[in-house]
C-alpha cells in the first residue's frame, strides 16, 4: 500500500496537469467534438501560440498572462483564416482530404518554427516561476493552479457561448444538421471558421497559461495531439463539461501511472482508457447516446 | 483484368531494366525507397482505398513486422527468409485481433482511425518497456551479407526483394479489383447496410482485408529491418510510417491499382527534390513538402492516378479507377 502523502501529492499533480491537458482539447472539443473535423494541426497550432507568448515575453517583456488579450484574438483569427483560407478551400469537404491538408498544414508551421527558431528547447524566466503554494501535505507551482483555474474559466465561456448565443445555435445546428442549417440561412462556412477559430483561440489561452511552467520548440505540440482526442472521445464528443473532466482524470492518470508502473509504462494507461471508452462507451462519459 | 496483368508485367521488366543497367548508388536508393513507400501506401490501400476503413495506425503492423523479423533472427537464430514468413503473420494476426476487436464494436470514420492510433501507441510504449525488444535502445541485426541470410552487399538485391513485395501488392490489388471478395470489400465500403442487405458480412470482410493490409505492411517493417539492420520502439510504431503510408496512398488515389506507386514516387522525388535544393536550411524542405501535398489535395482531390478518369469516363462508361 501508498502512502497516503506520496499518492495526494501526486493526485494532485495529475489534477493540474489535466488542467492543461483540458485547455487544449477543449479547442479540439468544438473542432472535432461538434464538426467532427480531424484537426492533426491541432499540435502545430499550440506551438504557434507558444512561440507567441514567448517572443512576447522575451522581446517586449510582456507577462505570460497579460499575454491572454493579444494571443486569444490572434489565434482566433489565425483559426477563422486557416478555415476559410486553406482547409475548406483545399478539402472540398471529404474527410480524408481534411486529414491530409491539416497534417500538410501542421507540417507546415513545425518547419517553419524550425527554420526561424532552430529546435533549441525554450523556457521563460518570470518572478513567480519557482513560487509554490502549500496544499495539504503537498507543495504545487502557482503557475500549474493558475493554469487549473484558467481551464475552469475557459470551459465556462465556451459553454455559455455554445449554449447561450446566436452564433452557439448556429454551430450546434450545423454540427446536427448541414443541409438543414444552410437551408434556414445559416452561412454555413462562417460557423465552420467561427468554431476553428474559437477551437484555436482556446489555443492561444492554453498557451499562456502553459509557458511559465512549460518549454516550446518546434516539436512540443506532437505530444498534446493524441492525448487531446483521447480526452475529447473520454469526455463525449462536444461536451465541454466532459472534455474538462476528461483532462482531468487523463492527468491523474497519467500521474499514477508514472508512480505505480514507471515513467516509460505509465504513459500507456491513457492509451488503454483511450482504447477501452472507443470499444465500450464510444459515446463518452458526458456524451449524448447516439 | 489482363490489362492489371500486362501493366504488372511492365512494371516488372521496367524496375528490372533500370537496376540492371545503372550502377549510381544514389539512383538505385532513390528507387528502392520509392518501391518500400509504395509497398506502405499500398498496404493502406488495401483497407483504407478498397474498405473505406482509415487507419492512423499502419506502423502497427509495420512495427510487429519489423520486430518479428528481428526478434526471431536475434534471440532465436531462425533464418531470416524464414523469419520474413514470420513476419508477414504476425503483423496479419495482430491486423485481424485489432480489426476483431474495432469491428465487432462497430466503430467506424474517425473513430477506427483514431483507436488504430491507440494501438500503435500501446505497442510504442510495450516495445520501449519490456525486455525482448531491447527496450529503448532497440535491436540490431548482426552484419552478415550473404542471400541466404537476406543481407545483400548491393541495393540491387534489396530493390529486387521489394520489387517481389510491390508486385505481391500489385496483384492483390488486381485480385480486389476483379474478385467476388473485391466487389464485397467495395459494397461495404460504400453502403454497409446496403451490403448486409444482399447477403455480405460486413464484418468478416473488414476482418480479412484488414489482415491483408497488415500482412502487406508487416512485409515493409520486416524489409526495413533487412535493409537497415536497426529497429527501435519510435522507428516502428511511431506516427511517421502511419502517415507515409496514408500521404502515399490518398495522394496517389485510393482504391486504385497503380494509384500508391504513383503517389509514393511523387513524394519520395518531391522529398528527394527539396533536399537537395534546400537541405542546408533545416525545415525549408519539409515546409516546401508540406505545402505541395496541400496543393495537390487541392487542385487533384481524387489523387494522381484518379486524375484521368474524368477524361476516360466519357467513353469507358463511368467506372471508377
Amino acid at each position: 500500500m501508498i502512502d497516503f502523502s506520496i499518492l495526494f501529492p501526486s493526485i494532485l499533480n495529475g489534477l493540474t496537469t489535466g488542467a492543461i491537458y483540458a485547455l487544449v482539447a477543449l479547442g479540439l472539443t468544438l473542432i472535432y467534438g461538434v464538426l467532427h473535423i480531424i484537426n492533426f494541426a491541432h499540435g502545430a497550432c499550440l506551438m504557434v501560440a507558444l512561440y507567441a507568448v514567448y517572443w512576447l515575453k522575451e522581446k517586449l517583456g510582456i507577462d505570460p498572462y497579460l499575454a491572454l488579450p493579444l494571443v486569444v484574438p490572434a489565434m482566433f483569427a489565425l483559426g477563422y483564416a486557416l478555415q476559410r483560407g486553406v482547409v475548406n478551400r483545399a478539402s472540398h469537404g471529404k474527410d480524408e482530404n481534411i486529414l491530409l491538408v491539416t497534417l500538410g498544414v501542421a507540417i507546415v508551421l513545425e518547419n517553419l518554427a524550425l527554420l526561424a527558431f532552430k529546435s533549441d528547447t525554450r523556457t521563460i524566466e518570470t518572478a513567480y516561476t519557482l513560487t509554490t503554494v502549500p496544499i495539504g501535505p503537498a507543495m504545487i507551482a502557482l503557475s500549474k493552479l493558475v493554469a487549473f483555474g484558467g481551464a475552469l474559466v475557459a470551459s465556462a465561456v465556451l459553454l455559455l457561448i455554445v449554449t447561450r448565443t446566436d452564433l452557439g445555435r448556429a454551430i450546434r445546428a450545423v454540427a446536427k444538421e448541414k443541409q438543414g442549417a444552410k437551408l434556414m440561412g445559416i452561412d454555413v462556412d462562417h460557423v465552420y471558421a467561427m468554431s476553428f477559430g474559437m477551437g484555436l483561440a482556446c489555443l492561444g489561452a492554453a498557451a499562456c497559461f502553459l509557458l511559465p511552467a512549460y518549454y516550446v520548440n518546434p516539436q512540443v505540440g506532437g505530444g498534446f495531439v493524441l492525448v487531446a482526442f483521447t480526452i475529447v472521445v473520454l469526455g463525449g464528443m462536444g461536451s465541454f463539461t466532459g472534455a474538462l473532466v476528461g483532462g482531468l482524470l487523463i492527468g491523474v492518470v497519467e500521474s499514477l501511472g508514472g508512480l505505480f508502473l514507471g515513467e516509460s509504462l505509465g504513459q500507456i494507461g491513457i492509451f488503454v482508457i483511450f482504447i477501452a471508452v472507443l470499444l465500450f462507451r464510444p459515446q463518452g462519459l458526458f456524451g449524448a447516446r447516439a | 483484368m489482363m490489362r492489371d496483368l500486362a501493366g504488372i508485367g511492365a512494371f516488372a521488366a521496367a524496375v528490372t531494366a533500370v537496376t540492371l543497367t545503372t550502377d549510381s548508388g544514389v539512383l538505385l536508393t532513390l528507387v528502392m525507397m520509392i518501391l518500400y513507400a509504395a509497398l506502405l501506401a499500398q498496404a493502406w490501400n488495401v483497407l483504407g482505398g478498397y474498405g473505406g476503413q482509415f487507419s492512423f495506425g499502419h506502423a502497427l503492423f509495420f512495427g510487429t513486422g519489423a520486430y518479428a523479423q528481428a526478434i526471431a533472427q536475434v534471440a532465436h537464430g531462425i533464418n531470416p527468409w524464414a523469419a520474413l514468413a514470420l513476419a508477414v503473420a504476425a503483423a496479419a494476426a495482430v491486423g485481424v485481433l485489432v480489426g476483431a476487436l474495432a469491428f465487432r464494436y462497430g466503430l467506424k470514420g474517425s473513430y477506427f482511425a483514431l483507436v488504430t492510433l491507440a494501438f500503435a501507441e500501446v505497442f510504442r510504449i510495450l516495445a520501449l518497456s519490456v525486455d525482448f525488444t531491447g527496450g529503448g535502445v532497440g535491436m540490431m541485426l548482426p552484419l552478415n551479407e550473404s542471400f541466404a541470410n537476406l543481407q545483400f552487399g548491393s541495393r540491387k538485391g534489396y530493390i529486387g526483394l521489394v520489387t517481389a513485395f510491390v508486385i505481391a501488392g500489385l496483384l492483390v490489388t488486381t485480385w480486389l479489383r476483379h474478385s467476388r471478395f473485391g466487389a464485397w470489400l467495395q459494397a461495404v465500403r460504400d453502403n454497409e447496410d446496403a451490403a448486409r442487405a444482399v447477403g455480405v458480412d460486413p464484418y468478416r470482410t473488414k476482418l480479412a482485408a484488414i489482415g491483408l493490409s497488415g500482412g502487406l505492411m508487416g512485409a515493409a517493417g520486416a524489409f526495413y529491418v533487412q535493409v537497415f539492420q536497426y529497429i527501435d520502439p519510435g522507428l516502428a510504431f511511431g506516427p511517421h510510417v502511419s502517415i507515409e503510408a496514408l500521404v502515399g496512398a490518398i495522394v496517389g488515389g485510393m482504391g486504385t491499382l497503380w494509384g500508391p506507386l504513383l503517389g509514393a514516387a511523387a513524394l519520395q522525388l518531391l522529398a528527394e527534390l527539396t533536399r537537395n535544393l534546400f537541405g542546408q536550411l533545416p525545415g525549408l524542405n519539409m515546409v516546401i513538402y508540406g505545402a505541395v501535398l496541400v496543393l495537390i489535395v487541392m487542385f487533384v482531390p481524387r489523387g494522381l492516378a484518379g486524375a484521368r478518369t474524368p477524361v476516360r469516363g466519357l467513353w469507358r462508361g463511368r467506372r471508377r479507377g
